[in-house]
């Protein structure tokens, strides 16, 4: 099965307001896309729509494959140790507990910390583990770099890599640089 | 099936006594006050308090079950839990079925043990303490399923647990009805109407709830 996920006139309101619309986008086994523009002018909503969590305004989205979504929201229990938090996600996946992965996020260490003292960057890492976890053939990242130091956004882009490499679709939100040579998409605000 | 034995161990791991989201024995602490200080209030008079304390017992047990609404389903909701399981193509409603299971193995049996020195404080005989433990197991269930209901509503709100409170209590009302009705009556006819509207609300609460986290993720 080949992983592919297209978009076509894909138009996205929030309250009042239209964020964009005329939106189409279409990516084939191992292509990657940057989503890029300024705050508030859609990139999330985007993402979520793509995702299949929220509805869009107008348009359809088409993807075969299975969808990882990573945000701002980490969905790991904030009580839990890092080992216990990505243990319930290795479960439920069904997918076994990659020292591999782990060691290249540098997550090792923290394994037995309660995910809430992580700091931004760390949780974010945790983030990632559990999301390329799952295992899916889509993924869908929105501001996956946000608070990495220089050797982690290495690593990631080095996972995005791996993973296009075995015909996986990458999509990045994000509004700053991603180091990747992947073809951009700009958000315009509508006036 | 397997995800469904997967989401309950993880929400029996947070919600029970001991778990990690700790205040699970909050409910138990408030129903034993309860039944300890309302000999305070009424007096001390033996008939007076065997006649009336099955139903305190009944109200504190309905108090008692608001207490762990609020963070029942907004935590998740806010971490993006649910968006991870509508991803893995695991149903609201599944998720809401294992959380209505736990958050009842949470507090109805400690507050059913509870009875037991509750009534002893209130001086209870034999009978009423069995009509009471009895019309609890029948009704906790039924306050369950309205609370994780009324959490679910609640939680993409910014509201505090007292609305969940205003909500929850009417929605019980024909609960407490027919469950410390039975106190005072010799069949078991309200025990059985308190039984079937607790199973029939059981049957409704994930559904309402479900929808009410999807309702909740189109904001």
């Amino acid at each position: 099965m080949q992983a592919h996920l297209s978009a076509t006139d894909l138009a996205c309101r929030r309250g009042e307001r239209l964020l964009f619309s005329g939106l189409s986008l279409s990516l084939e086994a191992g292509e990657a896309l940057h989503v890029t523009g300024a705050n508030g002018v859609g990139k999330t909503s985007l993402m979520r729509i793509l995702a299949g969590l929220s509805r869009p305004f107008a348009g359809s989205v088409d993807s075969t494959g299975s969808i990882a979504v990573l945000d701002e929201r980490l969905a790991l229990d904030m009580d839990h140790t890092l080992r216990d938090a990505l243990a319930f996600w290795e479960r439920l996946d069904g997918s076994k507990e990659s020292q591999e992965l782990r060691t290249t996020l540098g997550l090792t260490p923290l394994l037995d910390i309660p995910v809430r003292y992580l700091s931004t960057g760390q949780r974010k890492r945790a983030g990632l583990a559990r999301m390329i976890g799952q295992g899916a053939d889509i993924w869908l990242l929105d501001e996956p770099l946000n608070g990495l130091d220089t050797d982690a956004q290495a690593s990631v882009a080095g996972l995005i890599a791996a993973h296009r490499a075995q015909g996986g679709i990458c999509v990045i939100a994000s509004h700053q640089p991603t180091g990747l040579d992947i073809p951009q998409l700009a958000l315009e605000p509508l006036r | 099936m397997n995800a469904f034995w997967t989401l309950l161990r993880r929400d029996l791991g947070l919600l029970l006594p001991g778990g990690s989201r700790g205040g699970a024995l909050l409910p138990l602490v408030f129903f034993l006050a309860v039944a300890m200080l309302y000999p305070f209030a009424v007096g001390p008079e033996p008939a007076l308090l065997a006649r009336t304390g099955g139903g305190v017992l009944w109200i504190a047990a309905l108090l008692a079950a608001i207490l762990p609404l609020d963070r029942l389903v907004k935590d998740d909701l806010e971490s993006g839990v649910f968006d991870q399981f509508a991803l893995r193509g695991i149903a609201e409603e599944s998720a809401m079925a294992a959380r209505l299971l736990a958050h009842w193995l949470a507090f109805a049996p400690l507050l059913l043990l509870a009875c037991l020195p509750a009534a002893a404080l209130l001086g209870l005989s034999g009978d009423s303490l069995r009509q009471v433990v009895l019309g609890l197991l029948a009704g906790t269930p039924g306050l369950a399923a309205i609370g994780l209901m009324v959490s679910a509503v609640m939680a993409s709100l910014r509201a505090g647990t007292a609305l969940a409170g205003l909500l929850l209590l009417p929605l019980a009302a024909p609960v407490l009805i027919f469950g410390a009705g039975a106190i005072s009556r010799p069949d078991s006819a309200g025990l059985a109407l308190a039984g079937a509207i607790s199973l029939a609300l059981c049957a409704l609460a994930p559904f309402a709830a479900g929808a009410a986290i999807r309702a909740a993720r189109e904001n």
